[in-house]
């Protein structure tokens, strides 16, 4: 029986050679990478202490990355920053990024090489199954399962199931990877890829570039997916060729593989999306929503700061102002993305349309610092999250949106239609 | 395990940014944390939670972004066990990881009410609240193990100092 991407991928990672990978059944595994950031790191270090401490058993596959309290906006933040510094000290961890040195983790590791097609990615982080835009299998545990790791070199997983999505076509104008999942998250809801794998193939997957798979794949967790990939090919391998600091593997599905479901997306008449307040599954077309003001735009994540999805704002704010009444933040994923906007212009034309940009940081993603809202305030942001409170006041709305339709709204002052501009 | 305790009640797609909003990641503590659980959609929750009490949910329990503060404060808390319709996996993991029994029963789940007194039996799967009992899943063997241990840590630790005696 034919075998789908996470099931191979599993199959490659086993200790036990025998055991059977189907869905439901829980294997034992190794991983290629233990991906921790300055929340769940400083967490997870205090788990492997309490496990007895020592040696990290498998220090080369530790990948450290200070991005969220980074830079620390409290004296709290700067103890958790502190704490991967002396844990990446103590214990021999080469993949160590400070602040100023890397980015934010998910569109960092792979950039750095350190994440390559075919891996097993354990991460603390729910978006680690960003990964699955190079093809490899991320998923977020638990901290103390990630420690776990650090001092056994092994894990156990649920074989999942998988959902199949096929792309066809090319896609429609402003348009992006986004749009995808968003479209999926309005078909399936936020539990509806409850663990699964959501595997993106078909031909349409060719007109999506690395960085856009990495906005489908960074959402799938909102889903409730505990993994997913899109279908590796010849852009998976360049990219892989031009960064991959490790041996990789192009691991296809089979024609035969079973899934659990089947789902059809056509690019050519997708229109772009929005998710409204407070679900990622609360998603309509952009033509769908009038009168909406908007006070802030937030533009970046962990796969929304790529330099597509700067370019991508670049070609809506040329000429234009960020509206009166209205603030953008722009925040590149990566010192390497950041650098890149520079040679090409990018960043001075975003201060000279009137936006603020940031250093690489999760800040206003998750709440924590870098452009929190107040009672009220509506934001239009191109990360994954809506929920209620997350974004500072639980009287704050935020709408999510692809890059494109983000820049519209700040100039516009309200959600709009980018082509209407 | 058996719990008893009064019930508190939240609906479907509960996520961990309500339970514990990002502001407060830098916390580490469990006790500090605790003080937090609900703050922005619920200001009286954690003053209503008795030590022992049970949380009752709808589907897709803890979804959004998986932190072990929220499993690590509702724990703190004092909350002895939850039962929801489904969880997300992340927050299913990290709360069997750290010791925090939780089973899925969407009967039990939509018929809860706040206030309403239950048992829970995490190794035959019987919930009852107020008299009325529903039968779902154990919480498989190995699972049960772990929490009965207090959570992956003593596991691990085990675990860890068996392999070193073997490879001696």
């Amino acid at each position: 029986m034919g075998k789908t991407i996470a099931e191979k991928i599993l199959q490659a990672h086993l200790l036990d050679d025998k055991a059977k990978v189907e869905p439901g059944e829980i294997v034992r595994a190794w991983v290629d990478v233990v991906l921790l950031n300055d929340v769940n790191g400083p967490i997870a270090f205090r788990h492997f202490e309490n496990m007895g401490g020592g040696a990290v058993a498998c220090p080369q596959k530790v990948v450290l990355v200070c991005d969220h309290f980074a830079p620390a906006p409290t004296a709290a933040g700067a103890r958790l920053i502190g704490d991967m510094r002396r844990f990446a000290q103590q214990k021999g961890i080469e993949h160590f990024f400070d602040v100023g040195k890397g980015g934010i983790e998910h569109t960092l590791a792979p950039e750095q090489g350190l994440i390559v097609p075919g891996d097993l990615i354990a991460g603390g982080d729910s978006h680690t199954g960003t990964a699955g835009a190079f093809g490899a299998f991320g998923t977020g545990m638990s901290w103390a399962g990630m420690a776990a790791i650090m001092v056994l070199d092994e894990t156990w997983f649920k074989v999942p199931e998988s959902m199949r999505f096929t792309l066809r076509g090319k896609k429609a104008p402003f348009v992006t990877g986004k749009d995808v999942i968003l479209r999926a998250l309005q078909e399936i809801g936020v539990d509806g890829a409850l663990y699964r794998s959501m595997e993106f193939g078909g031909p349409g997957v060719a007109d999506l570039n690395i960085d856009e798979r990495m906005g489908i794949c960074n959402m799938m967790v909102e889903a409730g997916a505990k993994t997913g990939m899109v279908e590796p090919d010849e852009q998976t391998e360049a990219y892989a060729k031009a960064h991959a600091k490790r041996p990789y593997t192009l691991v296809r599905a089979d024609p035969d593989a079973q899934y659990a479901s089947r789902h059809d997306i056509d690019l050519a008449s997708m229109r772009p999306m929005l998710a409204k307040p407070y679900s990622p599954e609360n998603v309509v077309a952009v033509d769908e929503i009038k009168n909406v003001h908007v006070d802030q735009v937030y533009m970046g994540n962990c796969a929304n700061g790529t330099l597509t999805d700067l370019r991508q704002i670049a070609s809506v704010l040329k000429g234009r102002k960020i509206a009166p009444g209205t603030r953008a933040i722009i925040v590149p994923a990566t010192q390497q993305v950041y650098v890149q906007a520079m040679h090409e212009g990018l960043i001075e034309q975003f201060v000279a349309a009137g936006a603020a940009v940031s250093t690489p940081t999760c800040g206003a993603c998750f709440g924590g610092h870098n452009g929190a809202l107040d009672d009220g305030e509506v934001a239009v942001a191109t990360v994954n999250r809506n929920f209620k409170g997350r974004a500072g006041h639980a009287g704050a709305q935020v709408y999510l949106a692809n890059s494109y339709v983000a820049a519209a709204a700040a100039v516009a002052g309200e959600i709009i239609d980018p082509a209407r501009l | 395990m058996i719990f008893e305790g009064n019930v508190h009640v939240v609906g479907d797609h509960c996520d961990t940014d309500v339970m514990i909003p990002g502001r407060y990641l830098s916390l580490v503590e469990p006790k500090e944390i605790a003080k937090h659980i609900f703050e922005e959609v619920d200001p009286g929750f954690v003053q209503r939670v008795k030590p022992g009490d049970l949380l009752f949910a709808g589907r897709n329990f803890g979804s959004g972004s998986g932190r072990e503060h929220a499993p690590f404060g509702l724990k703190a808390l004092g909350l002895s066990c939850i039962v929801a319709a489904s969880f997300s996996r992340t927050f299913y993991r990290m709360a069997i990881d750290l010791g925090l029994p939780i089973l899925t029963c969407e009967e039990a789940a939509r018929a809860a009410k706040a206030g309403q007194r239950a048992r829970v039996d995490t190794s035959t799967g019987e919930i009852t609240l107020d008299g009325q009992t529903f039968r779902t899943h154990p919480m498989p063997q190995f699972i049960q193990d772990i929490i009965e241990e207090g959570g992956l840590t003593p596991w691990v630790k085990r675990e860890a100092a068996r392999r070193r005696a073997n490879a001696r």
